[in-house]
């Protein structure tokens, strides 16, 4: 009927050094963007979510588990059906997703979020293959290759190649939007790279992660109660040993000296009990963590003293929270603890690195309010304890639905 | 507080203390290091805080105070002031990596030597030997910042004659020094040293591509430096020395084990070819896991301990290598003190989190 839409897909670079793992050949890209969470987009995950909850993979691996329940239709329905109130918008085009290596399902996540955001996509894998990577590599492939979703396959690619300023640049050079995963150093190099004019960078940089505790409230939590707060506990912070962005790095006990050292003695052995049952600390986490102490004692004089857990846990108390604390990160069980009375003293250390606060007995909505109110430069989420990994379509305090898409604006 | 002084020590044979009285001995020894270093280094005095360890001695030996071998690759650790310190070692890291910084004053470089001396005397006979070293003479080029290797050169060749060079700067082999040295000293003892993986890749398998056989037979072979990389490569102790027989005729092989952040007082290969501990160190093995002491013949993390460490706060070290005691004061050789076996290092755990991507050399 258009002339134009039926154009065929442009011509795309010639052949670059990689290996596509999920989709057809580059040259064979449809880059043209669609509607955020259109039919074909929410069909394809529905049946992918669908997948994988029926493979054994999904029970071998707790996270490929959470990604797949994240893409089920009842999930994304809803948030389509309050997308579609608003104006008309329409993806960028085509989006490069430099994705990390080390939370190995958020390649999926990043493939879902500019899907849905209505972009054709081509992601980066991380060269180092991970067991999650061969599963969903293999799950994507599999559904691209049928015939009901050519649309999707049509669209997305998934390709891995060595660390090459080449590829990157050929691919940056034709990209509506990258999304960039890495620690500072890899953030600005990326950057670097030229991209488009109108391109759009979304930059996932290292960021500091904290929990507060309410000291009462965990002091009068029933024993349901608190076995539910230290496993919450345990998922954000020993998950993935702690390297996760919204892990715990920081506990702040939110109470009076007294209350906050009785609920301290609740909290931790509780957790350890846990850790005993279900947490097999990597010896070599077990000197890592002797190095993270030295190296706190020399470099942190409000640091006083400290508590080990047989390794499992090692926890700094510091006497006050210090200017520049989200230089301090632990690893695989290593905290940093303090006692407060209401939310100034952490204000005057919010640094734009902190990303999570994951909360206990405390009231979420006040202390948002707060975090707006005093102008801070970080804090993104503020979740309940559990949630820190719960990774969504707002993450790092971007909307990804709209920094990845475009409105045609009808004023 | 002064300065411990345990060069009294020396007048000592080196094995001679039976079990009870060297844990007493060295217990005292490691409480008095520990509070002289806490008085001199303020970093290690606030990691004693943090530890739980300050102010109260230790009972045991298991209960000193010990600091992660590598924190020295992290911080500069010393207990003398910048002024006094006379040379810094440094371990022989790849390219890239991170190595240590140990810095010495003369007293603590001069009791290693004197230490070292005692114990490969105890071990090879109190009379200079021509040496012959299986490395490159370039090793020892820079006299700033002494490389394990170089240190290691250095520290041994003070028990050797007319030090001689088998490798030339490209780390191949020099047949013409060797031969000028083996005319020089034809028929005497004879020390060859060097590094188990120098002398494997670069030494052994040059003479064996070229299908020589030196007439070392007269010499002893005093290595060490690890069996990381000939692990990878499937080579044992017994290919080792079987490659070395059937190469230079050697059958004295004496290896070492010891690490520059407790340079000096090292463990040398008895002739029944167990490692000994002498009495200037000790070692404690320690589960992986949680650090608890183990008994004998249990594997497990390996902890060094020696008495020379003085301008830095070396004294107590945790490793990354895996171990074990073999036994206490029973070796056939009739030498005292601990016998051990080194299995392996600790392994390298997978990264998680979300920062690797594009990664590392950016």
């Amino acid at each position: 009927m258009n002339a134009l839409l039926e154009r065929p897909p442009a011509p795309a670079a010639p052949a670059l050094p990689l290996t596509v793992r999920a989709g057809g050949p580059l040259q064979t890209l449809d880059r043209r963007p669609m509607a955020p969470f259109a039919a074909p987009v929410l069909d394809f995950l529905s049946a992918l979510s669908h997948d994988l909850l029926a493979s054994p993979d999904a029970r071998r691996h707790p996270d490929i588990a959470t990604f797949a329940f994240w893409c089920r239709r009842g999930h994304l329905q809803p948030m389509a059906e309050a997308w579609a109130r608003g104006p008309a918008r329409v993806g960028r085009g085509l989006v490069l997703h430099i994705a990390p290596g080390n939370v190995p399902v958020n390649f999926a996540f990043s493939l879902a979020f500019g899907m849905l955001a209505g972009n054709a996509n081509i992601v980066r894998v991380a060269e180092v293959e991970r067991a999650q990577t061969t599963v969903l590599c293999a799950a994507l492939q599999r559904r691209f290759a049928d015939p009901r979703h050519a649309v999707v396959a049509a669209r997305n690619r998934v390709v891995q190649y060595a660390r090459d300023d080449t590829v990157t640049a050929a691919l940056s050079a034709q990209a509506a939007a990258r999304v960039l995963w890495g620690g500072d150093r890899t953030i600005a190099h990326l950057r670097s790279l030229p991209a488009p004019p109108r391109c759009v960078d979304v930059a996932f940089a290292d960021r500091y992660s904290l929990a507060m505790l309410d000291a009462r409230a965990v002091n009068e939590a029933g024993s349901q109660a608190l076995a539910d707060l230290v496993r919450g506990f345990f998922h954000d912070a020993y998950l993935q040993d702690q390297d996760a962005c919204s892990s715990p790095q920081l506990v702040v006990w939110q109470g009076e000296p007294a209350a906050c050292a009785q609920a301290r003695q609740r909290f931790w052995p509780a957790l350890d009990a846990l850790l005993e049952r279900e947490y097999a600390l990597a010896p070599i986490h077990a000197v890592d963590k002797l190095v993270q102490l030295c190296r706190a004692a020399a470099a942190l004089p409000q640091a006083q003293s400290s508590v080990r857990h047989g390794n499992r846990i090692h926890r700094v108390q510091l006497q006050s929270l210090p200017a520049g604390i989200e230089q301090h990160r632990g690893h695989a069980g290593f905290f940093f603890e303090v006692d407060t009375t209401g939310f100034e003293p952490l204000a005057g250390v919010v640094d734009a690195r902190l990303q999570t606060l994951t909360t206990f007995g405390l009231d979420r909505q006040a202390l948002a309010r707060r975090v707006v109110e005093l102008g801070l430069t970080g804090i993104d989420r503020i979740v309940p304890v559990g949630q820190a990994l719960a990774i969504g379509l707002v993450w790092d305090g971007h909307d990804l639905v709209s920094t990845l898409s475009r409105i045609v604006e009808v004023p | 507080m002064t300065r411990p002084d345990f060069s009294g020590w020396l007048a000592r044979p080196p094995y001679g203390s039976e079990a009870q009285a060297k844990d007493a001995a060295m217990t005292a020894a490691m409480n008095e290091l520990t509070e002289w270093h806490a008085t001199q280094c303020a970093p290690y005095r606030r990691m004693l805080t943090l530890l739980g360890a300050a102010g109260h001695a230790a009972r045991t030996l298991d209960e000193v105070p010990y600091l992660p071998v590598r924190l020295f690759k992290e911080m500069d650790l010393r207990s003398v002031d910048a002024q006094a310190v006379f040379k810094t070692l440094s371990s022989s890291g790849t390219t890239g990596q991170q190595v240590s910084r140990i810095h010495l004053d003369r007293d603590n470089a001069a009791m290693q030597t004197r230490v070292l001396g005692r114990l490969v005397g105890d071990a090879l006979g109190h009379k200079r030997l021509p040496m012959l070293v299986i490395d490159s003479p370039a090793v020892l080029k820079d006299r700033q910042a002494f490389s394990a290797r170089g240190a290691g050169i250095l520290g041994f060749s003070v028990f050797g004659l007319d030090r001689s060079f088998a490798l030339d700067a490209d780390m191949r082999i020099d047949l013409p020094a060797i031969e000028a040295f083996l005319q020089r000293h034809a028929g005497r003892p004879l020390l060859v040293f060097g590094f188990t993986y120098m002398i494997w890749a670069h030494f052994l398998q040059a003479l064996r591509e070229r299908g020589l056989c030196l007439p070392l037979a007269d010499g002893v072979l005093l290595h060490g430096g690890g069996w990381k990389k000939l692990a990878a490569q499937a080579v044992d102790a017994a290919e080792f020395r079987r490659v070395v027989q059937q190469c230079t005729g050697m059958t004295r092989v004496v290896n070492y084990y010891g690490m520059v952040e407790q340079t000096g007082s090292i463990a040398i290969e008895c002739e029944q070819g167990r490692l000994h501990v002498s009495d200037f160190s000790d070692l404690i093995v320690r589960d992986p896991v949680d650090f608890h002491p183990l008994g004998v013949g249990q594997v497990g993390l390996i902890e060094t301990l020696s008495v020379l460490p003085l301008s830095y706060p070396g004294h107590a070290l945790l490793t990354e290598d895996m171990g074990r005691i073999d036994g206490i004061d029973d070796c056939p050789c009739g030498r005292r003190g601990k016998t051990f076996t080194i299995t392996g290092r600790l392994p390298k755990a997978e990264l998680r989190g979300c920062s690797d991507t594009y990664e590392r050399a950016a």
